[in-house]
């Protein structure tokens, strides 16, 4: 049963577009598979590797800037983005990884941190190449969201493939072996240095893709979209956690509840405190359903407290002790 | 034939002279203790053979060939291996995948990386452990886990820092057998131990040290006999009666 419920997840999704046709279904599906896609590479580099980055918003910004400005600036189908966007994510990776990676948990984070803020500001204050904070708008290739769908999926797919197939090799468990003791790794011959480096590039590889796939999906980038530390950067890390750290499926299922959760908050659960505002007429509510939607964040955080205190290893982590929590509810219920 | 050499070896921490110009060599094959009392520098020796910290100055050799500057990584491709006196166990991997990390430095194909990890945890007497994680063996498999690691590197030279400490007088004897059995394999040892039923059945020769300086070499019954030595384990009273 086990075995077969990956297909069986690809069966629904590939037939999801045409059972649901209502488009704004088909956005939130778009949006979960481009997640699946960053939180896949925030697991290689964080969940596998364990070196935990803030920044993954530097490398979905580059991917997203790339598309963008073929486009913009050659004229070219932002399309051509989705071959470069990875590469150009690389390409910022490769510097910072090779000067950050001397430093070490917490220290790595924040320097992490740091090169997202780096990349947000250049692409605001350098506004020949970028147009700063009026952005870069194109024109969407496709009306249907269809098309847009299945290349998300196949992006998805192909994401979780490759951590798949990385975790089987040798690099899978070096990768782990870094994790667990950098030390312990090095006497082992692992080049952990180099090792870190491939980890974090395979994991802008997929970030940029994505970062690409936003431009040509939205239509609209401007620095504050995809450069946003709390939109991407925390969201790629909220996905992997709550998913599961250092699991294949764990960003999967936590892309499917962070894209929930960010858009119950942003339509004020789900238009609930507007509602309740126009049915009691309060002033008070008006003004609470303004200011929930912008409170997401805050969302967030309570969220990360709940998922460590209950579930450390996210969904996917503790499967096990989920299901023991629900079968002896069911007993009980069927008994009495 | 001489497979490992040091010559002049000296670390500063800061002013305080850890390891102040030590020199030895070990021949192939052969069991070669290093003992001294605490914080005499033999886990120092380790970790700048193994390039853990950069020596101050001194040199070290393995088959012919200058070794002191290369990367820790690289000292264990060249086929030296090693065990952590605070062990450090992979936790929340497999006692097999472990293995199979280790093993990865001389294979390239996941299926052979295991063959070599089942082949070395039978040899190491852990292959009865091998589906549990790491972090929940007790401390003496712990121990045995890290020689199963660094055997499975496959060294000419293994450097073993107190992988006896801790253990019961049951465990002791297995942890001799094994070491012995690593020997014959042709694989030259150096071996760090406080504890002398180990350091004393087992070395061929010892070199013992004292605040980073050389005081005794020679058989085990000579360093044993040794009014230097006896000062340094004993106190100077012992040493003249």
């Amino acid at each position: 049963m086990k075995k077969y419920a990956p297909f069986l997840l690809l069966f629904i999704l590939i037939i999801f577009p045409l059972v649901i046709q209502n488009s704004y279904y088909q956005h939130l599906m778009i949006l979960v598979l481009m997640w699946v896609v960053i939180g896949s590479g925030w697991n290689m580099i964080a969940g596998y590797t364990g070196q935990v980055s803030f920044g993954d918003a530097a490398f979905f910004g580059t991917g997203a800037y790339t598309a963008g400005l073929i486009a913009s600036k050659l004229g070219l189908s932002a399309w051509w983005g989705m071959a470069f966007g990875g590469f150009t994510a690389m390409a910022v990776a490769f510097p910072f990884g090779w000067i950050c990676f001397r430093l070490r948990g917490a220290y790595f984070a924040l320097a992490s941190l740091a090169l997202n803020e780096i990349c947000r500001h250049i692409a605001t204050i350098w506004e020949d190449l970028t147009e700063g904070m009026v952005g870069i708008l194109i024109m969407p290739s496709f009306l249907s969201k269809i098309p847009y769908y299945y290349i998300a999926l196949a992006l998805a797919v192909m994401s979780v493939l490759m951590v798949q197939i990385v975790m089987n090799s040798k690099w899978g468990y070096y990768f782990l072996s870094i994790r667990e003791d950098q030390d312990a790794a090095e006497s082992l011959g692992i080049n952990t240095h180099h090792y870190k480096m491939i980890s974090l590039n395979i994991a802008a590889f997929l970030t940029g893709m994505a970062g690409s796939l936003f431009m040509n999906y939205m239509g609209f980038i401007d620095p504050e979209v995809v450069f946003s530390l709390h939109d991407i950067s925390i969201m790629a890390i909220l996905v992997g956690i709550v998913g599961g750290v250092g699991t294949i499926y764990g960003p999967v299922v936590g892309a499917f509840v962070m894209v929930a959760v960010h858009e119950f908050f942003r339509t004020g659960f789900f238009g609930f405190f507007k509602g309740l505002a126009a049915l009691t007429g309060s002033e008070h509510l008006t003004v609470a359903a303004k200011y929930i939607g912008q409170a997401h964040v805050l969302g967030f955080g309570i969220l990360v407290v709940v998922v460590i205190l209950v579930l450390p290893n996210g969904i996917v982590g503790d499967w096990g002790k989920i299901i023991r929590k629900v079968i002896p509810m069911k007993t009980k219920g069927v008994t009495t | 034939m001489i497979i490992f050499k040091v010559e002049n070896l000296v670390k500063y921490f800061g002013g305080l002279a850890a390891v102040n110009n030590v020199s030895f060599e070990v021949q192939k094959g052969e069991i070669f203790g290093l003992i001294g009392p605490n914080g005499s520098g033999k886990t120092t020796i380790f970790n700048l053979i193994s390039s853990y910290f950069p020596v101050t100055s001194g040199r070290i050799y393995f088959k012919d060939q200058d070794i002191t500057a290369f990367k820790t990584h690289k000292i264990c491709k060249a086929g030296i291996g090693r065990t952590f006196q605070v062990v450090k166990p992979l936790g929340r991997l497999s006692v097999l995948d472990n293995v199979i990390a280790a093993a990865f430095a001389r294979v390239q194909t996941k299926h052979e990386a295991r063959d070599l990890a089942l082949e070395t945890l039978e040899f190491c007497g852990l292959a009865h452990r091998k589906e549990i994680l790491a972090k929940s063996l007790p401390i003496g498999e712990r121990k045995r886990l890290e020689i199963t690691r660094a055997m499975a590197t496959k060294p000419e030279l293994l450097l073993l820092d107190e992988t006896a400490a801790g253990l019961n007088p049951s465990e002791l004897d297995t942890a001799i057998d094994l070491i012995l059995k690593i020997q014959d394999r042709g694989v030259t040892i150096i071996i760090v131990e406080h504890i002398m039923k180990v350091i004393m059945t087992i070395s061929d020769r010892i070199h013992a040290i004292n605040f980073g300086q050389t005081i005794a070499h020679g058989s085990p019954e000579e360093v044993a006999n040794d009014p230097a030595v006896i000062e340094a384990y004993l106190g100077e009273e012992y040493a003249h009666r």
